[in-house]
């Protein structure tokens, strides 16, 4: 089928028809990482059965995935309390970075006296301050909230200072010359306008607060009914039960992906239609 | 020297009409100590088309956007003696202003970009549309009202704008060398559409170019202006029996005008090096 329009003017082909033929490019970007997924499981099976590698060295994927079979009961929870810290660290921090970017962008002298605390919190090594969080917050779910949503909120709120000091001159006057008021700018100019930088700033801190609840969780070193999924790796780190280490650690990535595909998919929806980093360059 | 302040073209038909924007010494100092306009006095008078003409540095957009309001005078008034003035000191909803770039807002579609204005002012969306798409019609651009900004052509983007700016039905239009960057056919169009719109809504228009051609063209009056400090260097009509269009374009009429814009300019410039 794909051969039959490569007579005449091959340059001036139309689409393939077909399935096969119009899906052709989504279907090899699918099957192609995909398949080397797959290769690699097999070959990292393989290497485990002809080398006899024991299985508190390095288990098999076949292990790997009979822990995470037997041991869901363990792991769910661990992954459910993660999702939830890094959800609600990642939602606070998009309200505070987008918040905080507003208020100081409304004058230059509340930026120069807010930035520089906003740069030292940034700069500081959170796992540093995460003993200090733990003495002070109420519950450890508290402290790893806090931890996560300082490492997710920078990231957000300098994309969107960015953004929101990077709005067109001319559009600015235009909305001056039409008698916009404050707020009418900020609604229908700044924030739009600003909106390529706070996907930007979305998509890091998605990723970031992740690891930050992760690595709150290894500060915090809390076990308990109510312990994340970091705290059961190092559980089971201590009680060598590598398979479930890495188990909770497929886990971990997984949520890293799908955060990402959110992200990104957010990303899209908002600048598809629009914006030249979501469009496909033709010529 | 033919600067002058009297009004030098009767409104057609009414001669008691008062003017629409007059400016009075106005000086601008910039920040920077750089005085980009000096002493500058302006009377338009309704249905007028102003060119402001002179090279880089003469204040002709700094003039412009002093009218619009974009922009405090250092010296001088702005007066507006046919219009109801906001608390801005600016007429209530009379100009509209084309900058050089299109301008446009490249999330929102054609007729969001064009809905701006009335949004602006609390029109609502279902009471702006007819006001929209006849004003889209009027630069022929009503099969595209829902395209996005990025799928036009500079021409095509140009006519948004000046859709826009046309959408409130402003007394006044302030355009700041709107067709520079365009290339000279789609110019040429645009120009002819200029014109057209001009005698059909009896719109004023103060037009800021550095194209002798393009100004003796359009205009019935051209101001030309001098650099350093910026300022009036001559004042004068444009009269002919013609009607602006292809024809007038080759006729002796143009060449003439263009003959007088062109040595006035000449003037403005080389007066500025000694």
């Amino acid at each position: 089928m794909a051969t039959t329009s490569l007579e005449g003017n091959p340059p001036l082909a139309p689409p393939k028809p077909g399935f096969f033929g119009r899906n052709r490019d989504t279907l090899l970007r699918t099957l192609i990482p995909v398949g080397v997924v797959i290769a690699l499981i097999l070959l990292w099976q393989a290497i485990i059965t002809l080398n006899s590698i024991p299985q508190y060295i390095l288990p098999g994927p076949l292990a790997v995935a009979n822990s995470l079979y037997n041991d869901w009961g363990t792991l769910w929870p661990a992954l459910w309390v993660t999702t939830q810290i890094t959800m609600q660290a990642l939602a606070l921090a998009l309200i505070g970075g987008v918040g905080i970017a507003i208020f100081l962008v409304q004058s230059k002298w509340i930026e120069t006296a807010f930035y520089p605390i906003t740069v030292i919190l940034q700069v500081t090594p959170i796992v540093a301050i995460a003993p200090l969080i733990l003495i002070y917050a109420p519950t450890t779910q508290v402290a790893l909230l806090i931890c996560a949503f300082l490492v997710a909120f920078f990231p957000i709120l300098s994309n969107m200072v960015q953004g929101l000091k990077s709005v067109d001159h001319n559009l600015l006057n235009l909305f001056d010359l039409y008698g916009a008021s404050r707020w009418q700018t900020l609604l229908y100019l700044k924030l739009p306008s600003s909106l390529p930088y706070f996907m930007t700033g979305l998509r890091i801190g998605g990723g970031l607060a992740l690891i930050a609840a992760v690595v709150a969780e290894f500060a915090a070193g809390s076990a308990g009914a109510g312990s994340g999924l970091a705290f059961r790796l190092l559980e089971s780190q201590y009680r060598l039960n590598i398979p479930r280490l890495f188990a909770a650690l497929i886990l971990l990535s997984m949520l890293g992906v799908v955060i990402f595909m959110i992200t990104s998919f957010i990303a899209w929806l908002g600048l598809h239609r629009w914006h030249e980093s979501s469009l496909k360059r033709e010529n | 020297m033919t600067t002058s302040q009297a009004p030098l073209i009767p409104a057609p038909g009414d001669t008691r009409r008062r003017p629409l924007v007059v400016m009075r010494g106005v000086s601008k100092m910039f920040s920077s100590g750089t005085l980009a306009l000096s002493d500058m006095s302006l009377t338009v008078e309704p249905g007028e088309f102003v060119s402001l003409l002179g090279p880089s540095g003469c204040g002709k957009s700094t003039a412009l956007r002093i009218i619009a309001g974009l922009g405090d005078t250092t010296t001088g008034t702005i007066d507006w003696p046919s219009s109801r003035i906001n608390s801005k000191g600016l007429p209530e909803g009379d100009i509209s202003f084309v900058f050089q770039e299109p301008t446009l807002m490249p999330w929102q579609t054609v007729f969001g970009n064009v809905y701006l204005p009335l949004k602006l002012r609390g029109v609502s969306k279902s009471a702006a549309r007819g006001e929209i798409m006849q004003t889209l019609t009027t630069v022929g651009l009503q099969d595209f009202a829902g395209a996005y900004p990025r799928e036009l052509s500079g021409g095509m983007k140009m006519r948004v704008s000046i859709a826009r700016a046309l959408v409130t039905k402003p007394k006044l239009l302030l355009m700041d060398e709107p067709f520079a960057a365009l290339d000279e056919i789609t110019r040429q169009k645009l120009n002819d559409d200029v014109l057209r719109l001009w005698h059909e809504t009896g719109i004023t228009v103060i037009f800021v170019t550095h194209s002798v051609f393009e100004s003796a063209y359009l205009s019935n009056r051209i101001v030309v202006m001098k650099a350093r400090p910026g300022r009036v260097h001559a004042d004068f009509p444009l009269v002919t029996s013609l009607s602006r269009d292809a024809h007038y374009r080759t006729s002796e009429d143009y060449r003439q005008a263009c003959e007088k814009v062109s040595n006035m300019l000449l003037e403005a410039i080389g007066g500025e090096e000694h």
